[in-house]
This record gives structure tokens, sequence and C-alpha cells, in this order.
């Protein structure tokens, strides 16, 4: 307990202090600066005319898409890392296992471009 | 351990981690102030040269005047959320920097699984680009935000792939141990940067998309969608995106400094080059990474957005993947994979 605490304490301090200093620069300008709002400045950025329409529209189903395929691919990465560190102590036998699952995976990866899904046009 | 002494070692901490941070911002003012004169003699220009001398002081003159615009808060955004997404954005950016190691031993938390974490912190600033972008309620900001998103998610696999290849070389998740491991006699010319060079390629181009760098500056493509998903922001809230996007891109460029150029190792590991202390190697090649990404900037002219997702789905992850089986297949057949736990 006390080698973990010793190993992840220096880490929480530091994301303190960043937070720290983040948090100044965000709330300086708040106290410092002159303020003058009006409701034309306040209104969304819209290229000179009023929005006529609400900002969180509908949007292409292809971001839906690269995000379900970057989970896929994302999970692939953490199942290396662990093969990736003990690589030198497994064997052939650690080197096939993986082969094979990277096998299936491209199986996956080659079926989704023959449909398209990572076009963008 | 008594709590006084508990106590001393906490503040010992935070003062470290103090220093660094502000070491790390005074040098990122000094980056941006490269990157503008760089970017300025390429197109021939002057580039900032007003503020000090040679314009030396153009960053900090800078910062004094972001504090003292007005920060508009849209009448429609979300303010909460509008406000904390600049905040989570610089947070996760300097938490990545607790635990590179700048010289041997020279770390705030060296972690035994230092790069995994510095991995998930990257990944997580996406987050801070999709909060700005919502609470904004702006159509810019939105389609911004969503490209963007798209465009992070998309590099991180290859950058994942690529980080695998040097870990099967190394053997280790921990940031030094990964710098000890290319310490040989042969110097320069026993870094990874010469055994995978493919993957140094294809990782400085996918840190290139990664920090939204020109030339895949797609999110902030000034003549279609303005500002991307800062469009909305003023003051210091936009200067925090700015600070965060620095602060992810000298990570990048420590990344790569530390998987590919030796850390803080020497190029010849002979008396004069020894004897110059491993903080000034390390901070030197990190100059030379980013000044290739100035150089970039200056250089090659923007992707469009289907180029963009083609490049990084049909050509670097296909070849990053296949890199990870042939560099683990080598490394089996000659049986120069390191041992557990080495």
């Amino acid at each position: 307990m006390t080698a973990l605490l010793a190993d992840y304490l220096p880490l929480v301090i530091f994301m303190g202090v960043a937070l720290f200093i983040g948090a100044i620069l965000l709330a300086a300008p708040f106290v410092v600066a002159y303020k003058s709002p009006d409701s034309e400045k306040l209104s969304a950025y819209e290229c000179g005319f009023n929005a006529f329409d609400d900002s969180r529209m509908k949007f292409d189903v292809r971001f839906y898409l690269v995000a379900i395929l970057f989970i896929i691919f994302d999970l692939e990465v953490a199942f290396l890392f662990p093969w990736a560190v003990t690589f030198g102590g497994i064997g052939w036998f650690g080197f096939w296992s993986m082969m094979i699952f990277l096998g299936v995976l491209t199986v996956g990866f080659v079926y989704e471009w023959k449909k398209g899904a990572l076009e963008w046009d | 351990m008594t709590f006084w002494e508990a106590s001393l070692d906490v503040a010992l901490i935070a003062l470290a981690s103090l220093t660094l941070m502000s070491v790390l911002m005074i040098y990122i003012a000094y980056i941006l102030y490269a990157d503008r004169k760089i970017w300025a003699a390429v197109q021939l220009r002057r580039g900032p040269n007003v503020v000090g001398p040679w314009g030396l002081l153009q960053s900090f003159a800078d910062l004094l005047k972001f504090v003292l615009k007005e920060p508009v808060i849209p009448a429609s955004a979300n303010k909460g959320l509008f406000l904390l997404a600049p905040l989570v954005l610089v947070f996760l950016a300097l938490t990545a920097w607790a635990v590179i190691p700048v010289d041997a031993g020279w770390v705030i938390a060296d972690l035994n699984v230092g790069i995994l974490f510095v991995f998930a912190v990257s990944s997580l600033q996406v987050y801070g680009v999709i909060m700005a972008g919502w609470a904004s309620n702006s159509k810019y900001a939105f389609l911004g935000a969503l490209r963007s998103a798209a465009q992070m998610i998309s590099y991180e696999v290859s950058i994942g792939f690529v980080i695998i290849t040097v870990l099967l070389c190394v053997g280790s998740l921990n940031l030094t141990a990964i710098v000890e491991s290319q310490n040989s006699e042969w110097g320069i010319f026993g870094w990874y940067w010469l055994w995978l060079f493919p993957m140094f390629v294809i990782f400085l181009i996918s840190a290139l998309a990664e920090t939204n760098r020109p030339p895949f500056d797609l999110p902030e493509a000034e003549s279609e969608l303005v500002a991307g998903f800062m469009v909305e922001y003023s003051s210091t809230p936009y200067l925090l995106f700015m600070l965060g996007e620095y602060v992810a891109i000298m990570t990048m460029c420590a990344l790569m400094t530390i998987m590919f150029f030796g850390g803080w190792l020497p190029p010849f590991p002979i008396a004069p080059f020894t004897w110059v202390p491993g903080i000034v190697w390390f901070v030197l090649k990190m100059s030379l990474v980013f000044f290739i990404f100035a150089m970039v900037k200056a250089f090659v002219p923007r992707y469009r957005y289907d180029q963009l997702m083609r490049l990084g789905w049909k050509v670097f992850l296909p070849l990053s993947l296949a890199a990870v089986v042939i560099v683990a297949f080598v490394l089996k057949l000659t049986g120069l994979a390191p041992g557990v736990g080495a």
C-alpha cells in the first residue's frame, strides 16, 4: 500500500497543481478585465445574421461509425499492451495466439473496408 | 513517518511540480515565438519583432493582453460546461507531464505504466473538445468539435500501434526504461529512430494530426469553420485552449524524443558529449522535433477532410498493424526480444 501510495501521490499532487494553475488563468479576466455585455455581443456567431435553427442539429452518421471503429481498434491496442510487455517470456505460443486474434480483427477490418464504412465523399 | 515529515514531502513534490510547469510554460512561450519566427522566415517576413529585443517578449505581451480582454460567454451557451471545457483540456495536457522524465531520475512520478498513462490522458483530451463544441451552442463550434473529435480518435489508433512496436523492443511501459534500453555503445545509431524508421515517420505524422497541427488543422480551418470548436471563446478561456494545444504538442515532441531519440542520452557516448548534462540533450532534441513540426506547418498545404480520414484509416492503420506483426516476428526469430522484467 505504501509503495503504491509513494508512486501515485506525486501524480495526484501534480494534478492538483495543474488544476490550480488552469483555474487561476481561467478566473483572472473575470476579476480584472473590463466588461460591457450587450445582446448582440452575447449572441452566437453566425456570419452576420440571426440564427434560424437550433445549432444542436442532426449530423452525419459517419461520425458515429468512426467512433465505433475507434472503440474496436483502441481495445485491440489495449489488449496488445500487456502482450508487448511480456513478449520475451511467452514463447511462440504467445506469439501465435496474438496473431490469431489480430487475424480475426483483420477479417473484420477488410469487411468494413469492402462495405465502404471508411469512405468519406 | 510523522505528520510533519509527510507534509514536508507533499510540499516538496508540489514545489517540484510547480517548477516543472513554470519552466514548461516559459519554454512554450519561446516555442510559440520560434513557431511564428520560423513561419515568417519561410514566407520572407520578419515575424514578431517589436516587443522587447527581436520581439523576444512577444508571448508575455500576448498573455497580458489575453488576461485584460473581456471574457464573453454567449447567452445561449451552457455556462458551466462552457467554462469547464478549456480547464479540462489544459488540465489533461499538463497532467501528462507528471510522468515524463527529462533526465535520469528527473521525473515527478516515475510510474511503471508511464507510457500507458500518457496515452490515456491524451485520449481524454477529446472530451475537452466535445464539451467546448456542445456547450458553445453555435453551428461552427458544433461542426468543428465533431470533426476534431473524429480526427483525434482516428489517428490515436495508429499512435497506439506505433507505441506497441517500441514496447516490443523495450519490454517495459516505464518511460525511463524506454530511454535506458536505447543506451548502447552505438550512440545515435542504437536509438529506435533508425531501427524503427517507418514507425517514426508514422508517429510524426499522426502526432501532427492528433494535436490538430497544420497540415491537419481541419477543426479550425479558417476558410470554412472560422475557428472550429473555439469560435465562441475569448480572453483566457481561449488562451487555455491554445496553451493546452501547445502543451499537447510538446508532450508529443517529448514522447518522440523518449521513444525514438534516446531521451537525455548523448548522441555519441564519448568524452566531450558525455560532459553535457542530460537535460540539455533532452531540450535540444525536443526543440529539433518541434522544428520539424514548424517547418511542416510552413511548407505543406492543408489536407481535405476525406483525404485526412483516408490517410488515417486506409494507410496508417494497416501499415502500423502490419509493422506490429513484422517487428514481433523478427524479434522472435532473432531472439532479440527482451526477457520479462528486463
